[in-house]
């Protein structure tokens, strides 16, 4: 019978990975998608942590990824508050737009 | 009592060079601090006066010639200079006659200087003048010598420039101190080259040695040449610089931007003189080269001749007696030329009474004019200003050589000792002397004639305003004008004289095979009465030609335009420097700013370093899109190459 294992899970973790990290990079338009695609990269980290902790039948793990679920919260939260004072300031939240930076 | 003669001025300049930095907001007290600089000065100047009065009666008719040892210098290896005072007869001679005019002329700036604002700074600059010049007579060796010499240049420099809200006198300034420098490097090498035959350079040390150096040799870029005539040569350099002599003397003339007082005492009577009075201390030096002898003579004969040419064209009141003063010195120094050296330091003592004199009532003449120099500008003043008239007459039969006054018995003595000298360039001075005489009495009585008679060619404004000058300016002037007028009397048995032997003691040596001065006395009659006879024409032709045919003049200036002009540019010789010397330099100049020091160093120096460095952050910061996925990108690139390179190098 196929049986899922812990190589299944860290498969689908690191597809979410890097559907996370290519959501920041090819992302030209908005700053919600970058902060959605973070979400998603820290759900592929949970979903490793998770994997790994039912693996070694260790709660370590398990402990972690309700913090980074919290941290991730907040974070969520905060982001989004900087992104309408953001959009408030400058009238948009394109990516192209987003340059003050530039040497 | 000699360190009071010397230092005294010292002193005074001090005292007065703090009163320039004593401010006050009271309205009063800048009057009452020029006061007390006037003061301080002019007292310090008449104290050293009389202290030099009691030296020369103590080392001249006392017959006590000494040397008093300040302290040492520099003592180093064969080297050995003290500081000290020498006196003897010359020195002391020089000493009596600086501090005389210096404190005259001091009177006379309190009227002249009266109105201008830095008063303390100017008699500061006078009275420090006063002490370079006393320590250049009185220097006992080269280098306290060369000391007083740069000392004088220093404050020639800095008087010139006084009024230094004006770019002519800067521009004189820098002038007369380059020149000077040309003079100065040649003295330099003198001193050295005299360091390296004798060994030392005290004055007893060396005159005592050079008899048995007569004959030594030096090389010199690979060639033999004489020793004596090398050392003697060079140090002539440095008095033709100081003494504006045919080659260096453009500076003379442009001197004249500095205050009136500033040309009598230092660009007339003092610091000029210096480079006779240092060959005729070298007397015992020059007397065994007859190289340069002849060299001093022709030079000077040149001079006396080219600067009365062209005195007589000027037309700037100062500028015509700075000419003449250029032509005074080359009968100075054709009279050393011709081992007349006591001649010449008559004339020169006589000359600074009359020279200083003509320069103060030209100065007077100027102050009574409001400030008007040009003498076409001039005229019909003598009824105007009686006192300054009458004493520019005296000083101007001084300068001609007119009976009983003093250039008649000096210029005179000098005239016979040049044609009794019987060599080819004695008889070369004597003739252009003689011709120098002539145009002397002319320039002088043109200047007089054009200053003082003939219809008023000032506006009615000035001439309403011409007045005498008070009397803190006419009485320097009559002490001035006394000396011009006995002091040729007094001092001819002395100077040159039966007495000049005893006199002289052993400060002048002449060699028994240079008779012209004993000579001079036997000349022939007509030789004797020859330059009284051209003085007398000269003054004939001045004063038909200005007085009696007021437009030939202008017409001869038309007629002989070539001439004229040629004159009347001082035989070009500005242009010519300007020319060889100036532009060059400019050229040399420019080229190794923009192109040595701008392009080269500061293009690969610091601005190369900079711009690079510029360069190099702008390309740094170009790498700063701002974008954030770039950076997000950089992050990831970094974080996947140390992943990777960590887990290669532990499988490794």
């Amino acid at each position: 019978m196929f049986e899922i294992g812990l190589s299944h899970y860290m498969t689908v973790s690191a597809i979410l990975f890097t559907l996370g990290i290519f959501g920041i990079f090819l992302n030209r338009k908005n700053v919600i998608i970058i902060l959605m695609s973070v979400e998603l990269m820290l759900l592929a980290v949970n979903i490793n942590l998770i994997a790994f902790s039912a693996y070694l039948n260790d709660m370590v793990g398990q402990v972690f990824a309700m913090f980074v679920l919290t941290v991730a919260a907040a974070e969520a939260a905060i982001g989004l508050a900087i992104l309408v004072v953001y959009f408030r300031n400058r009238g948009s939240i394109a990516v192209e737009d987003i340059s003050s930076m530039k040497g | 009592m000699e360190i009071f003669a010397v230092f005294l001025p010292l002193f005074g300049a001090v005292c007065a060079g703090f009163l320039v930095f004593v401010h006050s907001t009271d309205s009063h007290t800048p009057n009452r601090i020029d006061r007390a600089a006037q003061y301080v000065t002019c007292g310090a100047m008449i104290l050293a006066a009389v202290a030099a009065g009691v030296v020369f009666q103590d080392v001249v008719l006392g017959q006590n010639p000494h040397t008093v040892e300040l302290f040492t210098w520099i003592d180093s290896g064969a080297m050995e200079v003290s500081w000290a005072i020498k006196l003897d007869t010359l020195s002391a001679v020089m000493l009596l006659m600086v501090t005389v005019v210096s404190s005259v002329i001091h009177v006379y700036s309190i009227g002249y200087m009266g109105h201008d604002s830095s008063i303390p700074r100017f008699m500061s600059y006078l009275n420090l003048f006063t002490f370079f010049m006393l320590m250049l007579v009185t220097s006992d060796n080269l280098v306290q010598l060369f000391f007083g010499w740069e000392g004088v240049g220093l404050c020639s420099y800095l008087l010139i420039g006084f009024w230094y809200d004006r770019p002519a006198a800067n521009a004189a300034a820098i002038k007369a101190f380059v020149v000077n420098r040309v003079g100065d490097f040649g003295f330099a090498l003198g001193i050295f080259a005299i360091f390296m035959i004798f060994q030392t350079v005290d004055f007893e040390t060396i005159f005592a040695a050079v008899p048995d150096k007569a004959d030594a040799v030096m090389t010199v870029f690979g060639f033999e040449f004489h020793a004596i005539t090398v050392a003697a040569v060079l140090l002539f350099i440095g008095a033709m610089g100081k003494s504006a002599q045919l080659g260096l003397h453009t500076w003379l003339p442009d001197a004249m931007e500095g205050p009136t007082p500033v040309s009598a005492l230092i660009h007339a009577a003092t610091m000029v003189t210096a480079g006779v009075f240092m060959v005729v201390r070298f007397s015992p030096l020059f007397e065994y080269s007859e190289t340069a002898l002849t060299l001093v003579t022709v030079v000077g004969a040149s001079t006396a001749i080219f600067a009365a040419t062209v005195a007589c064209v000027q037309n700037d009141l100062q500028r015509v007696i700075a000419y003449s003063t250029c032509s005074q010195l080359g009968y100075m120094f054709f009279a050393a030329g011709v081992s007349a050296y006591s001649a010449g330091i008559f004339h020169l003592v006589g000359h600074a009474f009359f020279k200083a004199l003509l320069f103060l009532g030209a100065g007077s003449v100027i102050h009574a004019m409001s400030d008007e120099q040009d003498m076409r500008k001039m005229g019909g003043l003598w009824k105007l200003i009686p006192v300054t008239y009458a004493l520019m007459w005296v000083g101007n039969l001084a300068l001609a050589g007119i009976w009983p006054f003093a250039g008649y018995y000096s210029k005179d003595v000098i005239l016979e000792a040049a044609y009794a000298a019987d060599t080819l360039v004695g008889g070369y001075a004597f003739w252009l002397g003689i011709a120098a005489a002539f145009l002397t009495a002319f320039y002088s009585w043109r200047l007089l004639i054009m200053t003082f008679h003939g219809a008023p060619r000032a506006d009615k404004k000035t001439m309403a305003q011409v007045h005498e000058s008070p009397k803190v300016m006419i009485v320097p002037l009559l002490v001035l004008a006394a000396g011009a007028m006995f002091m040729g009397y007094l001092g001819y048995e002395n100077f040159v004289g039966t007495g000049a032997k005893a006199f002289w003691g052993e400060a002048i040596l002449v060699l028994e095979s240079h008779p012209a001065l004993e000579a001079a006395h036997n000349v022939p009659l007509w030789v004797k009465y020859l330059p009284l006879a051209v003085a007398a024409a000269g003054i004939g032709l001045a004063y038909v030609l200005y007085m009696l045919l007021p437009g030939w003049p202008s017409q001869i200036a038309v007629r002989a335009r070539g001439l004229y002009q040629f004159l009347l540019n001082k035989w070009y010789f500005d242009e010519l420097y300007d020319l060889i010397f100036v532009r060059p330099a400019f050229y040399l100049g420019r080229g190794f700013w923009k192109g040595g020091d701008g392009s080269l160093i500061d293009g690969v120096g610091p601005d190369g370093v900079s711009a690079a460095v510029r360069l190099l952050a702008r390309r740094a910061g170009a790498i700063q899109t701002g974008y954030l996925y770039h950076y997000a990108f950089a992050m990831l690139t970094g974080v996947v190459v140390l992943v990777t390179w960590y887990l290669f190098r532990n499988l490794g």
